[in-house]
């Protein structure tokens, strides 16, 4: 079989999953999204594994690591989530802005700023892009 | 105990008693009085020893190398020496300082005896001492200049005692500013002559001026000539020692009369040979003093605080001790400068008592009150002994000491002394005499107003200390007989005979009888009008101590007066006699004006335009450098929105293009 | 559009020989790989999160498939055993723990999706450009199998035995974590303003896991009659 397959499929199942973290608003969906782009690479190193046929088997062995650490991290994130929720009544993440600088506004600005929140990430993004 | 032991001990135990008075002012406060009298009476009793057995004899020196200065002169490498020069000149001016402090130390005891600050006073009373026994003693001119420095920063803060009072804050500074400004000539002089005569040694100095070796004499005399002038309050920088009143009376007492307007005096006495050695300086110096007499005589006729007449009249008997340096008489000046810095003290201590009684320093208030006299009769009768000394009546010390004064400028102004121009002996004399006549008139004025007052009654104030009236008589003896010595001093000094010539010493006693008689003419004229303007501002505190009464009078004398020095006073006799003049007179001659305007003034422009640059030209790149940053920073802030998501694109993103840029890069596309 | 993409990068990558003529495996492997990133993708664009978690079964299942087509046999059943057994359960409990709406829920996306879809494309282009063009002649020879439980096994206990000890106290670490970040009484004060401001908002029953010990219980009662 060729590589080119197991790895394109990871890059894409990858990328889906950075769309999933970047663009969903409920926490537990961005937990998701990150269980994708674990597979995502779990796929990969399982798949160069088997072409590089390792002696010791070490992308086998680090793809059963990664699960268990998944694992562990869906269980911490899920406690965090749950704390949020219990907290503020809500587990969406855009909604968690503390450290923003609040000159006038109240501690907690409302529900959707989509226009403020794109208006912002405009400039912000070609700025680092001009840095990088 | 060998000479150079007890020699070298005179200074060291003021300083030891300084040094031990401030460690343990705070904490031991009933040492403090025994270590303030106690090493400066010894200092005093080793001090006669040390006289007695130099015996004006030749001069006992002593010397250990203190450091090296790296500077090598063909003559061979100049070091710094811990040198002892113990001649005539130096005992005996050793002898009046070491009597004066100790008289001032027992004084304050009694006159600042529950002030706060008692222990730094004293502490600081006795740090001046030694350093003026240093200058004294020494035979280096780096030694004596660390002395001399020392001096001035302890007449700064004892003349700020009364800190509290503006008037005694301006007046500390000013007279650390104005003996600086002398000083700085001063310490060039100092090096220029180092250079020229190859060390500090003032006995290789001389040496070298005997036999010719100087190059630049004159520049050298004139510039030591004005840290002198600074120190010794002489015409163009005298103008601090006036103000210089509004310290306690024990230190106008100890530094400007008897021992640190005497060092600069001394200074030039030491090192004559320099300045006789240049016609030029000695004209300098005879046209300094002629100024400083006459303009000061008339300054102290005209001015009403007590203690400022005898700062100027303390002026003009330094312009006296000027002129006989210049006419290249130091046996002369250093008699009188004894003499002087006997009867002044005498002068001023006295003059702390009477306004202590009096309650206020103001001449005119005091001539309002009757019976002053009979209040404190030992201030009374030691005060007109000294006034007469200071008048020049024989046979008070006064008059020997500025009858060798005037000789000595005759015998130069007739062409008899060498090295010496006759114009400068002819402007010593002729202001000489005309000081005689004024110094006359103001010591009638001042005793007729503060003892001969009609009106209300003079404050009780309780009785005065002893410590303080005791001393006044001890000083009391020396203003009396040290005339008598005449005979012996010269054995002293250089070996010119300092007695009386009939001609001067006739030409000015009638002078001075005419000065006193006029003045109590003008007094009798002027006397009746006193009833009829009241003046006067009285502070009582019988139980405070002596000083509070003076810092309280001090510090209401512009108020109540008008002016520091002078009030409008109708029955004033130095009004009449002075006419138009007074009114320059009672200001100093407007030289504080002046030197506001020449100096103070473009001093403070200067100040104004670099805080303006400073302020609206540089501040402005600062805030323009600040500006961009902080344009920045809001367009930064603008990004930081708190959401983690935005964050996170722009990170990512960030991360493709890296990433793409580097398969480019390594792709070489 | 991604699926569509990555059909246009087989289609160009079969230009290369091996391509011409795929194996069965190969066949099956594109086909379920299809499912899968098409099940991924639905998962992170649908607007019901429950059948968000649903579809998060799908691709995983998928991809233990793929797991299984290159014979690594034993990491195809750990993740139907971890990822569809526990972890995707894990995710419903969260989210039926945080009441998330049953239906279609229109504010699914956040504001940040527009940018997300730019930075998600642009990776996906570089990535796949970068991999497909590094590994178009690179063959996977699927002969032996390399993952079998056997296999694995050994290697695992022989010569990552050491890792392996490390990685339970790395679980048991985050075990003692989960259980002190769900614990009451953390937060007690600043829990309980927010979610009496939030509850009559919402429209739902109020909310009585604040008290007590019983926190989670009562939560499940009010999820379990929908």
């Amino acid at each position: 079989m060729h590589l080119a397959y197991p790895a394109v499929l990871a890059a894409l199942l990858f990328c889906t999953g950075l769309y999933g973290v970047l663009a969903r608003r409920n926490a537990i969906l961005v937990l998701m999204s990150v269980e994708l782009m674990l597979n995502a690479v779990n796929l990969n190193l399982v798949a160069f594994d088997v072409w590089l046929r390792d002696a010791l088997h070490a992308g086998q062995a680090l793809t059963l690591f990664t699960i268990a650490v998944a694992a562990a991290e869906i269980g911490i994130g899920m406690a965090i989530v749950l704390l949020v929720y219990r907290n503020r009544g809500s587990s969406d993440i855009d909604g968690l802005r503390d450290t923003a600088e609040q000159p006038d506004d109240g501690p907690e600005p409302p529900d959707d700023p989509s226009g403020d929140s794109s208006d912002a990430a405009r400039p912000a993004g070609q700025k680092a892009e001009a840095t990088a | 105990m060998t000479t150079t032991t007890l020699a070298a001990l005179v200074p060291l135990l003021p300083f030891l008693g300084s040094v031990a008075g401030l460690l343990l002012g705070r904490r031991a406060p009933g040492f403090v009085r025994p270590l303030a009298v106690l090493p400066t009476l010894t200092a005093l009793a080793l001090a006669v020893v040390a006289a007695v057995r130099q015996g004006g004899g030749e001069p006992i020196t002593a010397a250990t190398e203190l450091t090296p200065t790296g500077l090598v002169l063909p003559t061979g490498p100049v070091s710094v020496e811990l040198a002892l020069n113990l001649d005539g000149f130096a005992a005996l001016a050793a002898v009046l300082v070491a009597l004066v402090a100790s008289c001032v130390q027992i004084y304050s005891t009694g006159y600042l005896r529950d002030d706060p600050r008692y222990p730094s006073y004293a502490a600081l009373v006795s740090l001046f001492t030694a350093a003026m026994l240093l200058v004294v003693y020494t035979g280096d001119l780096m030694v004596l200049l660390v002395g001399w420095e020392v001096m001035g920063i302890c007449s700064y803060f004892l003349v700020g005692h009364y800190w509290e009072t503006p008037e005694a804050r301006a007046a500390s500074l000013k007279a650390f500013l104005v003996t600086k400004l002398g000083d700085v000539p001063f310490l060039f002089g100092l090096f220029a002559l180092a250079v020229d005569a190859g060390s500090f040694r003032i006995a290789t100095v001389l040496r070298t001026v005997a036999e010719g070796g100087l190059d630049h004499p004159t520049l050298i005399a004139l510039l030591l000539l004005a840290g002198v002038a600074g120190k010794s309050a002489q015409f163009p920088l005298h103008t601090w020692l006036p103000d210089a009143m509004a310290g306690p009376t024990p230190v106008s007492a100890l530094i400007h009369a008897a021992t640190m307007v005497a060092a600069g005096v001394y200074f030039v006495a030491r090192l004559l040979p320099v300045f006789t050695s240049s016609a030029a300086a000695l004209v300098v110096l005879a046209a300094m003093a002629a100024a400083t007499m006459i303009g000061s005589a008339l300054a102290a006729l005209a001015q009403d605080d007590i203690k400022r007449v005898l700062a100027y009249s303390t002026i003009g008997q330094l312009g006296y001790m000027t002129g006989a340096l210049a006419v290249g008489e130091r046996g002369a000046a250093t008699f009188h400068l004894l003499s002087h810095g006997a009867f002044k003290a005498l002068l001023f201590l006295a003059a702390g008592v009477i306004i202590h009684a009096a309650g206020t320093n103001s001449l005119s208030a005091m001539c309002r009150m009757r019976g002053l006299r009979d209040r404190i009769p030992d201030a009374y009768w030691t005060m007109t002994v000294a006034l007469l000394a200071l008048a020049a009546i024989p046979p008070f010390s006064g008059f020997f000491s500025k009858e060798s004064v005037l000789a000595a400028a005759e015998h130069a102004a007739t062409g008899h002394a060498d090295a010496v121009p006759g114009s400068a002996g002819l402007i010593v004399l002729v202001s000489g005499l005309v000081t005689a006549l004024l110094t006359a008139a103001y010591a009638t004025r001042l005793w007729l107003l503060a003892f001969r007052g009609h009106g209300t009654e003079a404050p009780d104030h309780g009785r005065q200390p002893l410590a303080m009236n005791a001393v006044l008589w001890v000083l009391a003896v020396p203003t009396v007989a040290f005339g008598l010595t005449v005979g012996v001093l010269p054995g002293w000094f250089d070996g010119h005979a300092l007695t009386p010539t009939v001609t001067t010493s006739v030409l000015a006693t009638g002078v001075a009888l005419v000065g006193g008689l006029v003045t109590y003419g003008a007094w009798r004229h002027t006397t009746a009008l006193a009833a009829r303007v009241p003046l006067g501002a009285v502070a009582a505190h019988p139980d405070a101590e002596p000083a509070v009464s003076e810092a309280e009078s001090i510090a209401t004398h512009t108020a109540a007066y008008g002016s520091p020095g002078a009030a409008h006073d109708p029955a004033d006799p130095g009004r009449l006699l002075l006419g138009p003049l007074h009114r320059h007179a009672a200001t100093g001659f407007h030289l504080d004006a002046l030197y506001d305007r020449l100096f103070v003034r473009p001093t403070r422009a200067a100040a104004r335009l670099v805080h303006f640059l400073d302020r609206e030209v540089v501040d402005t790149y600062v805030r323009g450098a600040g500006a961009l940053p902080r344009l920045l920073g809001t367009a930064v802030r603008r990004a930081q929105t708190g959401n983690v998501q935005t964050y996170l694109s722009v990170l990512l993103a960030g991360s493709v293009v890296l990433a793409v840029a580097a398969v480019l890069v390594t792709a070489g596309a | 559009m991604t699926a569509s993409a990555s059909g246009a990068v087989t289609l160009t990558a079969a230009a290369h020989p091996g391509f011409l003529s795929p194996t069965g495996v190969e066949i099956a492997f594109v086909l379920v790989g299809l499912v899968t990133l098409g099940a991924a993708l639905v998962t992170v664009t649908t607007k019901q999160l429950v059948h968000a978690a649903l579809w998060l079964v799908v691709a995983l299942g998928g991809l233990a498939v793929e797991y299984l087509l290159l014979t690594a046999e034993f990491i195809a059943w750990v993740q139907v055993l971890i990822y569809v057994g526990s972890v995707v359960v894990l995710l419903l409990f969260g989210l039926m723990l945080t009441r998330a709406p049953i239906g279609r829920s229109p504010d699914a996306d956040s504001g940040n999706r527009l940018p997300a879809l730019a930075v998600a494309i642009a990776a996906a282009a570089a990535l796949v450009w970068v991999v497909v063009d590094a590994f178009r002649t690179t063959w996977i020879d699927l002969g032996t199998r390399q993952g079998s439980t056997d296999a694995v096994g050994a290697i695992l206990f022989k010569h990552w035995v050491l890792p392996f000890e490390a990685l339970s106290v790395l679980l048991l670490a985050a075990l003692v974590g989960a259980i002190v970040l769900s614990r009451k009484g953390g937060t007690p004060e600043s829990g309980k303003d927010p979610q009496a401001s939030k509850d009559p908002q919402s429209g739902k029953s109020p909310e009585s896991g604040k008290d007590g010990a019983s926190g989670t219980t009562p939560g499940e009662r009010d999820k379990e009659p929908r």
